[in-house]
């Protein structure tokens, strides 16, 4: 017993502030890529050679745009950028509440706003989801499960996941939505009572991520199901997951960036 | 494919294709079957299109002993006199070359398919076969007081999607019938037709918590195929990493186990001490799981003296931690007695199935691709094979148990000593008509990928075998004879890859 007291005073409370707490991501944190226009030439296309994903969109004439929703946030797709003006900032709030949001000229996302008064009455002090894999690598689910460790501590914002959909007020998709998964996929959608919210977790989910082209994915969630919140990553941080859902919830105010 | 007769086959080192030798399909299996029956264990078995209407089938075996591998082939049209009559090791292997290349091997004990989806690597000529992704033929007992209980493919918690089927009377389950390929996204071909720079971010989701592991065993193909040399900085940052890697995930499976037995104090700081150990990938990666450091030729990312003395007294603070957390854990008689005899495994069916990784460590099998294939890093700094003997889930904890200190000794070592130098070496165009192969010890276990290129030394074929291939089996075969609600349990001691398995 005493071994138990011990161990239980030098661990502490570990649980982090948020928001407005100490992030402390590391130097070479990979968070939300910018594009930065004055560097990028119009017309100019030689980043298309070597761009691994769709982060890059290039138009005919005028300057490219960024879809962070695309983005792997490896290091190659800054590197395929030969004036550099491609780069990862610390910044790990990218959660939008549209496809669109997550397509800009700089890769400035529009940040998700919060629900409407109605279902922010329903859900605002108390949401429970459904976790859906449907064609991962695992590595959003882990990053879903660290939500609920004892750092990031989800469940005190009164979210949770539970066991069955008849009890969830919503579905988090993770994987790029393959074949095989779809039809589990559609029924756990239909299952959830109405109102109620899906939310795109990871590249998979919103644009195929790694896998996209492969005839056995659909490339995300795209237009199957009606989508309130795309959390972008490979895999999101759990504090862009995090920031993400209190947004929709009103926790976070829209337009608040914090101290940039 | 003469077991006996060394080829020069290593990790890590090729073979000219023209020097693989070829047999007739009966001599090729005889030759397969008479190597696994005198210890050479099958690394993996897979088929590809040799011409319209021809599937060529290459077996790598390994003699763990000696270091060595071998290679062997054949080439066969529509179906061939299966291996899997005799040797039970290829069993698997067989059901994924009748699904991936649409040929069948006459005989096979379970002709079921393994991912549910139409070939991906079978000759132009053979018809397109129908596939019934939703129909699978669920193994069933049957009798008056036999009742049966679906879980899955959605679970109950952030978990992969996966069927398991048992077959009980009344608490005892009977049988376990485990269905997988829900999360088949069709890596393989990925990893063929994609240019390098998108192959490699491919590697990095075959699973998602084997980031680092399947980088290296990518990497490793490609770096011999090209004949690159990696300097031993380069090598030795990526062991670390590895090791980090199987840091995060031993002590987030003893945290996991902790939990499942409502052992909440030890859940609850093992799955932050987790978060420690991801943290320092990101600190060293700028990803979580390392996402970005392993590179054909070496590594993205160098690892400056100030960061590694701050990784060194941050790995210090998860030492003196984890030895309060797991004193706790394991001395804890109810965690014991629930540990204890769920789940066995036994040392014969590991020999049997090829089982690799923790499981088979737990039952006394000292299979390591560090110690019995060593590359990189390995070569000069042995870490010791930690084994157990019961077989049980209290075994495979304690194996964690172990690797967690000495991954933790052999990071604190290496961070010290680092190598100077630089991180990355050339890694150009690979050798046309060449097999290499290339194992890593993940954390889960051994992890294959098997590379052949052809006469442009374009990638042919890309196979990848992750350790959950071999030990899904051996979670099906564990549990029978078990408490049904004992299988959450059983089922995290293995804490296998959905992801991994169907690719």
């Amino acid at each position: 017993m005493s071994n138990f007291l011990r161990t239980r005073l030098r661990q502490g409370t570990r649980t982090l502030r948020f928001p407005g707490g100490d992030m402390d991501l590391p130097e070479r944190f990979r968070g939300r890529p910018v594009l930065e226009s004055g560097r990028c030439r119009s017309g100019c296309r030689d980043c298309a050679a070597l761009m691994p994903s769709q982060l890059v969109r290039l138009e005919r004439d005028g300057p490219a745009t960024l879809d962070v929703g695309a983005c792997l946030f490896s290091p190659e797709e800054a590197l395929a950028c030969p004036d550099g003006a491609i780069h990862y900032t610390r910044d790990h709030r990218m959660a939008g509440s549209t496809r669109n949001a997550l397509i800009t000229p700089t890769g400035e996302v529009e940040l998700a706003g919060r629900l409407g008064e109605g279902a922010r009455r329903l859900f605002g002090r108390s949401l429970r989801l459904r976790s859906v894999v449907a064609g991962s690598c695992n590595g959003c689910e882990a990053e879903l499960v660290a939500l609920g460790n004892v750092v990031f501590d989800l469940a005190r914002f009164g979210v949770q996941f539970v066991a069955s959909p008849r009890h969830a007020d919503g579905i988090v998709v993770t994987g790029a939505v393959n074949t095989n998964m779809r039809l589990a996929l559609e029924k756990t959608y239909e299952a959830v009572p109405a109102p109620k919210l899906v939310i795109a977790v990871g590249a998979c989910a919103i644009s195929g991520g790694p896998f996209r082209g492969s005839p056995e994915v659909a490339d995300g969630i795209g237009s199957l199901l009606p989508v309130d919140l795309w959390v972008p990553g490979c895999p999101p941080h759990p504090l862009t997951i995090l920031d993400g859902l209190l947004r929709l919830l009103g926790r976070i105010a829209s337009g608040d960036r914090g101290g940039e | 494919m003469s077991a006996t007769a060394d080829s020069g086959l290593r990790n890590r080192r090729t073979v000219p294709w023209a020097a693989v030798p070829r047999s007739a399909p009966e001599a090729f299996a005889a030759d397969v079957c008479d190597a696994v029956a005198t210890g050479w264990r099958l690394v993996s078995l897979f088929g590809m299109p040799e011409g319209d209407d021809r599937v060529c089938l290459v077996a790598i075996t390994a003699d763990d002993r000696a270091g060595a591998l071998a290679a062997g082939g054949t080439v066969v049209g529509k179906e061939y006199p299966a291996l899997s009559t005799r040797c039970v090791q290829a069993e698997r292997f067989e059901r994924e070359i009748a699904e991936q290349c649409g040929v069948t091997p006459l005989g096979h004990p379970d002709p079921r398919p393994l991912r549910r989806h139409p070939p991906d690597h079978a000759p132009r000529a053979f018809p397109a076969p129908t596939v019934d992704r939703e129909g699978y033929a669920v193994l069933r007992i049957t009798g008056e007081d036999v009742h049966e209980v679906a879980v899955g493919p959605v679970h109950a918690g952030i978990i992969e999607p996966g069927h398991f089927r048992f077959q009980a009377h009344g608490e005892e389950v009977l049988l376990l019938d485990i269905v997988l390929g829900y999360q088949h996204r069709g890596v393989e071909p990925l990893l063929e037709t994609a240019d390098r720079a998108r192959a490699v971010l491919v590697a990095e989701s075959i699973a998602g918590d084997t980031v680092v592991g399947h980088a290296e065993a990518y990497c490793g193909a490609l770096e011999a195929l090209a004949r690159s040399h990696k300097t031993p900085r380069a090598q030795t940052i990526r062991a670390l990493a590895l090791e980090l890697e199987r840091l995060a995930n031993h002590i987030g499976d003893l945290g996991a186990m902790a939990g499942d037995v409502a052992f909440q104090p030890a859940a609850a700081y093992l799955g932050r001490l987790r978060g420690e150990c991801l943290n320092l990938l990101m600190t060293l990666a700028g990803n979580r799981y390392g996402r970005g450091l392993v590179r054909p030729g070496g590594a993205m990312f160098d690892l400056p003296d100030a960061m590694a003395s701050d990784m060194r007294a941050r790995l210090d603070a998860v030492r003196q931690d984890l030895s309060d957390v797991l004193g706790i854990l394991f001395d804890n008689a109810s965690v014991q007695a629930r540990f204890e005899g769920v789940g066995v495994l036994t040392r014969s069916v590991c020999e049997e199935r090829g089982i690799v990784g923790v499981a088979a460590r737990a039952c006394e099998v000292p299979r390591d691709v560090r110690y019995d294939h060593p590359y990189g890093a390995f070569r000069f700094a042995h870490v010791p094979v930690a084994t157990a003997w019961a077989g049980d889930v209290l075994a495979r904890a304690l194996v964690r148990q172990l690797e967690i200190q000495r991954s933790l000794d052999f990071v604190t070592d290496q961070l010290a000593a680092l190598p100077r130098g630089a991180i990355r070496a050339e890694c150009g165009p690979l050798r046309p008509s060449e097999l290499a192969v290339a194992l890593t010890e993940g954390w889960r276990g051994e992890i294959v990928h098997a590379v052949v290129t052809d006469e442009n030394g374009n990638v042919r074929r890309h196979k990848v075998t992750d350790p959950s291939f071999h030990n899904w089996t051996a979670l099906a075969l564990a549990f029978p004879g078990n408490e049904i609600s004992d299988f959450p349990l059983c089922n995290k001691s293995f804490n296998l890859s959905y992801a991994g398995h169907d690719l």
